[in-house]
Parts: C-alpha cells; structure tokens; sequence
C-alpha cells in the first residue's frame, strides 16, 4: 500500500484527494471575511474541487483546455486550479493588476475557452477584449457584487458552476475518478508566462512530476511539516506562489492563509503568524522602512534601547541564530534584547513564529539581509527562475553568506557555461515554451542544460553568486566591465531610493535616474519643515537631491574599494519626476526595470545626463490606474555627484 | 438605467418656508422624493440646500409648509425620530468621533438598533453580548461593502479626508436607512475619490434599494447620477426634474449655470 499510494501521488488532484483522506479535518485554507477567518478543511477542498471539476465538465471543459485564472488569492480561485487539473486541463492564472490590452495577448495566445475572474473588475476587463479572443466561451466569478446585472449568458457565478457540478457529480459519481486516473505525472499542470522583461510574455509549460520535484525537494531541504502555515499574497500568476501557495501546500498539506484585501495584508500576516514565509526582497524593505519611520517618530529613551540592542544584535545575532559559538556575555545581553526589542518587534512585523522565511526575485542588501537575521529570523535566498519551478539553488540552515544564493537544490545539476551563465538541470525544468518550440531549443543546450541567462560563479563553498544578466553586464567604452544592476541594486538599498536606472554602456561614464521613496523621503522632508505637494513636487526639492547626492556619493565610495567596477562610480544624475510604474510599460509585473524602454522613452533625459545640461524639462504621458491617460512634465534638475579618481595599479 | 424600480412618492414637502428672524432661508418650497430614486438638491452657495436637508431631517422645523413621510403628516419632528423612522444622513463638514477608530465610528450608526438596556451592556451580558455580535456583523458587511477592510482599527483622525467621508456614509449605512441624506457627499474630493464615492452612492441605490437625497456642487456628477433634480436659488425653487429637462431649463441656466454672453 505505501509503495503504491506514493507511486500514485504524482499529480495533483491525486494529492488532494488523498489529503482530503488522511488529513481530512485539518485546515487547508483560510480566509478572512467579514473580519473574521473562515476555514475549509482539506475534505471541504476536495468538495469544492470536485463539484468545479465536474461543473466545468458540464459546461463542456474537456481534456488540454486551458482556464485563464485572474484575481487576487482568494481560496476558490486555487481550488480552480485542481478542478482543472482534475480534467486533465490546464490553469493559466495571470497578474490582477494588469490592464486588458496587458492580458489580452496571453488570452489570445493560450486559446483560453474558460476563464475565472474574481471580481466585477477582472470581469469588466475580460468584456472589454472579449472580442479579440474568439476562444473564450464562458467566464466565471467568484465575488457576485455587483454582477447581478450582468445578464450575459456566457458569465457563470461560481456557486451556479458547483451547483451544475454536485448534480452532475449525483448523476455520474465515477466520472471525476476515472478523470483523475487519467492524469499522468507528466502532464502540463501548469502554464505560468514569463513577466516579459525581453520581448513577449512567453508561457512556461510545467508538469505535475517537475513542480511536485521541486515542491518535494523543497520540503524535505527544509523539514516542512503539514503544521506550517504560510500567507499566500504574492499575484498568483508568478512562479514563487505557485510553488508555495499550491505546489508545496499540497505536498505536504499545509495551511495557506488568504488575506482579506491587498490592503490588509500587514494585519492578516500579525494576525496569522506564518511558519513559513515568502516575500520579494522589496517588502522586506518596506517593512523595514515603515519601522524605521515609526523608530524615527518614538520617544528618546525608545530610541537609544532600539539602537543599543539593534548594536547587539549585529554583532552576534546572525551567529546564535547560524548556532556558531558566541560568548555567555554576548547571549545574555541578546536574550535581553530579544526581550524588549527583538520580540516586540517582531510580533509587529507578523513574524514570531516564522521557521523559515525566503526571498527571491531580486538582490537583497546585505544589510537589509542582516537586519532580519540579526533579530532571529531565519531568512535565507534563493535562486530560480519560472523555467525552473522557482528555484534551483536554495541557502542551507546555517550556512548562510549575505552574498550567494546558496547551494544547489535536490536533485538540481548546476554548471557554469564558459561564458560565465549559469547553466541548470534536473527534473523541475519546463516542459516547453506553450506554442514555441523555436524558443525552448534555444533555451535547452543539447545537453539538456536550460540556460538561465545569468551570469554567476561558485565560490570556494559551492555557493553560487548571482553578478547579473548576462546580457545585461555591459562595457563602458575604455573597456571597464559595467553591470547596471549590481549598482543599481546598490542605489536600491538605501531607504531613500525606490528605483534607479543606470546607464553606461559604450559610453564614457555611469549616469543615473533615480526614484526617490515617498514614504521615506517625505517623512525625512516632514521632520525638516520642508513642505511639498506630492510626489514630483518632492522629488525636485534641492534639500531632497542633496539627500540622494549623498547616497551616490557614498556609492561611488563603495564602488572604488571594490576596485573592479571603480569605472562604474555615479558621474551624473537626476530623480525622476514620476515613479516609474509598471501601468506606464516602464516595469515588469513583477517590478524589473525595462532597461530598453526607459532609454528610449526617456531618451531626451539622458541626451541631457550626458550633454552636461543643468537641467532638462520634460514631459510624459502617464496611464491611471483607470486607464485614462494624463500628462506629467516638469523641469528636472541634474546634479553631478562626487567621485574618486582610480588608482590604476601598474600592470 | 438598471434593474430598479422607481416607487410611489414617499417624502412629500408642501410649500415649506423657513425663516431664521427675518432671513428667509426657504420660501414656498414645495417637492416630492420617489421611492428607492436619487433626487439631488442643487444650487449656488447660499441658496438653502443644507436647509432644505436639515427640515427633512426634523433639524430645523419650517414656520409653514406640510412634510408628509410614507404619507403620514409630520407634526412637529426631531432628528433621533427621523433616525427611527429610517432617515440617516452624511454631514458636510465630517462629523465623527476622532478618536475612535473607524468599526467604532460605524457601530455609533446602529444604535437606534440596539435594544439592550444600561445594565446589561455595562456588564455586557445577555441581550448586549447578544446584539453586540449581531450588530458587529452588520458593521462588517458595511465595511466590505466601502472597501475599508484596512483601516477597520485605525482611528479616524488618523484617515485622509477622502476616507473620512467614506467612514461617515459607513456609519450612515449602518443604520439600514430607507433613505439617506448625504449633504456633499463628494465635496473636497480628487476625481478618484469622487468616483469611488459615485460608485458607492449608486451601489447602495443599487444593492438596498435606498432612497437617496443629496446635495452636491459638482454638476457632472450630478447630471450623471441623479434621477431628478431639485433647483434652488435664494431659497427658492426654480427648476425640478430630470437632468436633461433641468439642464435645459433657461431660468436655471441664468442662475446657476451661468449665461453665455
């Protein structure tokens, strides 16, 4: 019976039924509605799952169909996700927020038929294409506000579609099972398209055996037990909450936990206290730079204890937790800090019972990454990319180092192309790109290598170290290696600067554009009596350039030790009079910079950078969140900071 | 417009005049709201619009005139008996609790509801505990509705002015109205918050079927989601009736929307 009940777990819903078995009356999901956490138990999944499934047979879902899925988390919209799965179909969840001309090129190119929308919103936004994607026959929501006058026949509640499945599944009880059999590991049970940072979204077609590879690895790399609870917030159309929001959830049967609105998520994370923890390295930093903020606005005395013990905790915080030796004195004194800063604290972040917690995406800073595992958390990197279920590289317990992003993964081959990018194999890569067999080959060697695009090195440990994307790492015209977002990522972990965009390659000089953080940066203005209208006004204040000309100055600092990129020191730059904004094409989805388009855009500013201007006046066409569109201009100013001049070594 | 049906007439107003001394604030105003419609009371500054709110809310009594609510005359008629009677209303200057937090605010609107004597909500026992959770649900219904999960606990005071008003209409819905009075409900406002707050306004109109009165300046908004419209101009009525009709109205072009020189 084991050997047979394992050798048959190998998809999904095959998972879920068999939790539904075993751990029948334990929480799989929750959420908070109406103020107040509902449950459903892993047996209320399976019922759930099973009356969608066979709802979406009714309604004419047949094998290789793919469901577009668009929403916020919310538990029926991953319950979806298995009833699709059930019928040998394939789930398709896109980002929420983007906009429908946005979705409407994935729509077109997956061929969805079915599509689950969360909202009167996301439905909204499905109508306005629908005519472009000749496809897409029936849309299901899950939230009925105001969607009562919607009398089109096509739009389906989602209680309508269980209501149609629980008779279906009364009048045909072997169907669902004879489907689940049906089901191979290695079906595609997932399609996840790429954010686009080059090109056109590509969908990354997964099978169950590569996901539930990587789930498991995960897993047992961590000891992950069916106690942990997670807080599934991340857009579900990335690769990260698929892995553990749904992947890992139903490897190990866990709890995942569905906030109440995006809004809400500080709340529900203190409210639920995850085991296990996942966030990009850019809510890291807004956590800590609301606390820091609220530091700034505390008593004296608050003050001095925060940054006595925070000392403390930067000097042997990382190595109790790490279980390195550290002297009695030292402990106690930590102890006591625990007591009266640490704790505290970090029941406010919502992270006391975390066991481990994970960031990925983006570098973290180093000591943005200190911080959290000074006051106990265990945070650790890793390393992956949605071709590969998220991740290939993972840091041990223990064996952490601020700069690599650790080990390879169970199961995971690593190598290091001559070129310098990092090459992976093993069981969780992608089954192909959905429709584009020219551009798997071309991401496959004929070693079955897939290539990241990255370009790393292992250290002396095994660790790998990320430097950039390989294509990005450029040259600036006396030859001197330039990689932008080593810098710019450097420029990123000060509290003041949100974004940065740096450019220098085949030319003469690094310039920069810069996007202050108008949380940090107005607080900072507040407590000086600097008054400012919004956003733009902010960002032109003289006293604020000099605030950020202090930042690259002690950039440039950084970069001359450094010694290889002393060539890369900041000569010029400029804030932004916008934020750069994901609506306006300028970012990714899932926040990258789209180096290409902003240089193009912004072409007269950085005519400007590099021509020794004062100053430039410019003007840009901004999208609303509406989609109406506006124009911001304003004469921009630009500072040339201080550099160091390059000690060449004789060669 | 939409699935609603517009009913029989239900506030009924008769020539009403009311003076303060020897200012005249309303003269022989006479008008009528409909069941489950939104009927907007416009005019320059001055002109009598809060007046006319705060006499259908028993506020201020007019020294002449009829109101007749679901068809029975009004004898003379405070603002907790118009708060019985189904009648809630928003304020033109905010009027909440600062200091309290924002489910605090929102529960002060069901207190008409709350049926538990001293006693036992001091000691909160019995039909307190009862109607506590029974009216906390209620409140997070309303909470859900407005989209203000996220500041449930944070106090008032605290909240930008948008909000603010938002939190205000939470607290006037809490009170299950048959009609609401909202006295500029958009006024201060950015255009997103203004959308937001017409959004909300017809969905309440929408969902409950609650009758809506309301004042405001912006006559884009108005036009947009009002059934019938009220003129006023120096305490009196110049115009009444639908948007087009009043937008085509050369006495209420002259007064309000100004003449083309």
């Amino acid at each position: 019976m084991p050997e047979s009940a394992t050798r048959a777990l190998d998809t999904f819903p095959r998972l879920l039924f068999y939790h539904a078995q075993v751990r029948g009356a334990k929480a799989a999901m929750r959420e908070k509605d109406l103020g107040i956490w509902q449950s459903w138990t892993w047996a209320d999944v399976a019922d759930h799952v099973s009356a969608m499934a066979c709802g979406l047979a009714e309604m004419g879902f047949k094998r290789g169909d793919n469901l577009a899925i668009i929403g916020d988390n919310r538990p029926r919209l991953y319950m979806m996700m298995t009833a699709v799965q059930c019928l040998g179909g394939v789930p398709v969840p896109l980002y929420q927020d983007a906009v429908g001309a946005e979705m409407l090129f994935v729509l077109q190119d997956a061929g969805v038929r079915f599509a689950l929308a969360e909202d009167q919103e996301q439905v909204d936004k499905l109508l306005e294409i629908q005519d472009q994607v000749p496809t897409l026959e029936h849309i299901v929501y899950d939230d009925p506000r105001g969607m009562r006058h919607y009398t089109q026949p096509f739009i389906h509640d989602i209680e309508e579609l269980m209501a149609m499945g629980k008779i279906h599944n009364r009048n045909h009880p072997d169907f669902l099972l004879a489907e689940v059999a049906k089901g191979a590991a290695d079906d595609v049970s997932v399609m996840l398209y790429t954010s686009g940072t080059t090109g056109k979204p590509k969908g990354v077609c997964q099978t169950h055996n590569a996901f539930i590879a990587s789930a498991r690895g995960g897993a047992e790399f961590d000891r992950l037990t069916d106690a942990e609870d997670i807080l599934s917030y991340l857009p579900m159309a990335w690769v990260g909450d698929h892995l553990f929001s749904f992947g890992q959830a139903l490897v190990t049967g866990f709890t995942i936990n569905c906030p109440e609105s995006g809004d809400t998520v500080m709340t529900d994370l203190r409210e639920i206290g995850p085991t296990y923890y996942f966030a990009p390295p850019r809510v890291f930093e807004n956590l800590l730079t609301q606390v820091m903020i609220r530091m700034e606005d505390a008593s004296a005395i608050k003050q001095k204890m925060f940054h006595y013990f925070m000392k403390v905790a930067r000097r042997s915080g990382a190595d109790i937790l790490d279980g390195k030796p550290v002297g009695f004195g030292e402990r106690l004194l930590y102890a006591l800090g625990g007591l009266c800063v640490y704790g505290p604290l970090k029941n406010v972040l919502g992270m006391s019972r975390i066991r481990i917690a994970y960031t990925a995406g983006a570098a973290i800073g180093p000591d943005l990454f200190r911080f959290y595992r000074s006051i106990g958390i265990n945070l650790k990197q890793l390393y992956g990319q949605t071709e590969t279920c998220a991740y290939v590289c993972l840091q041990p317990d223990g064996q952490i180092k601020l700069d690599s992003v650790g080990m390879a993964a169970p199961g995971v081959e690593l190598k290091i192309a001559d070129n310098g990018e990092i090459l992976v194999k093993g069981p969780m890569l992608l089954k192909g790109y959905y429709k584009r067999p020219d551009a798997t080959a071309e991401s496959i060697n004929a070693d079955g290598y897939f290539m990241t695009g990255d370009a790393g090195f292992f250290d002396d440990d095994g660790h790998l170290k990320i430097i950039d994307r390989a294509k990005d790492v450029g040259k600036l015209s006396n030859g001197a290696m330039f990689a932008p977002n080593y810098i710019e990522n450097k420029l990123k972990f000060f509290q003041h600067i949100k974004e940065a965009v740096c450019f220098g390659h085949d030319r003469d000089m690094v310039c920069a554009f810069i996007n202050i953080d108008v949380g940090a940066v107005g607080n900072w203005a507040e407590r000086r009596g600097i008054a400012y209208s919004g956003y733009a006004d902010l960002a032109g204040k003289t006293e604020v350039l000099g605030l950020i000309q202090e930042c690259v100055e002690q950039i440039n600092e950084q970069l001359v030790a450094e010694g290889m990129l002393a060539d890369s020191q900041i000569h010029r730059f400029l804030v932004l009079h916008k934020e750069l904004d994901p609506d306006d094409d300028e970012l990714t989805r899932t926040r990258k910079v789209r180096r290409s388009f902003i240089s193009e855009k912004y072409a007269t500013l950085i005519d400007a950078l590099y021509g020794g201007k004062p100053s430039q006046f410019i003007e840009t066409e901004v999208k609303f969140e509406d989609g109406r569109r506006g124009k911001v201009s304003a004469d921009l100013q630009i500072r040339d900071a201080k550099t160091l001049s390059v000690v060449k070594k004789a060669a | 417009m939409n699935g609603r049906q517009i009913g029989d007439v239900i506030l009924d107003l008769q020539n009403i005049s009311l003076r303060f001394g020897g200012v005249k604030a309303l003269t022989n105003i006479s008008f009528d709201v409909r069941e489950h419609e939104i009927r907007a009371i416009i005019g320059p500054n001055g002109a009598g619009k809060s007046s006319m709110l705060n006499v259908i809310n028993g506020v201020y009594h007019p020294q002449e005139g009829r109101i007749a609510f679901h068809g029975e005359e009004r004898r003379r008629m405070e603002p907790h008996m118009a708060a019985m009677q189904g009648i809630s209303r928003t304020f033109q200057n905010i009027a909440l609790f600062k200091g309290m937090t924002v489910l605090d605010n929102i529960m002060t609107g069901r207190i008409t509801k709350m049926k538990a004597n001293f006693i036992e909500q001091a000691f909160y026992f019995g039909r307190a505990r009862r109607e506590e959770l029974e009216h906390r649900k209620k409140v997070e219904e309303v909470i859900d509705f407005l989209e203000i999960q996220h500041i449930r606990k944070t106090p008032v005071g605290r909240l930008p002015y948008g909000l603010q008003k938002r939190v205000e209409l939470g607290r006037a819905l809490a009170a299950e109205p048959t009609m609401l009075l909202l006295d500029e409900p958009m006024a201060g406002m950015n255009v997103e918050e203004k959308q937001d707050m017409c959004r909300f306004i017809l969905d309440v109109n929408d969902q409950f079927g609650t009758t809506i009165v309301l004042i405001e300046h912006d006559m884009g908004v108005i036009m947009d989601i009002s059934d019938r419209v009220v003129v006023l101009d120096y305490g009196k009525k110049i115009g009444d009736g639908t948007p087009d009709e009043v937008r085509n109205n050369e006495e209420v072009i002259r007064a309000y929307l100004g003449v083309g020189h």
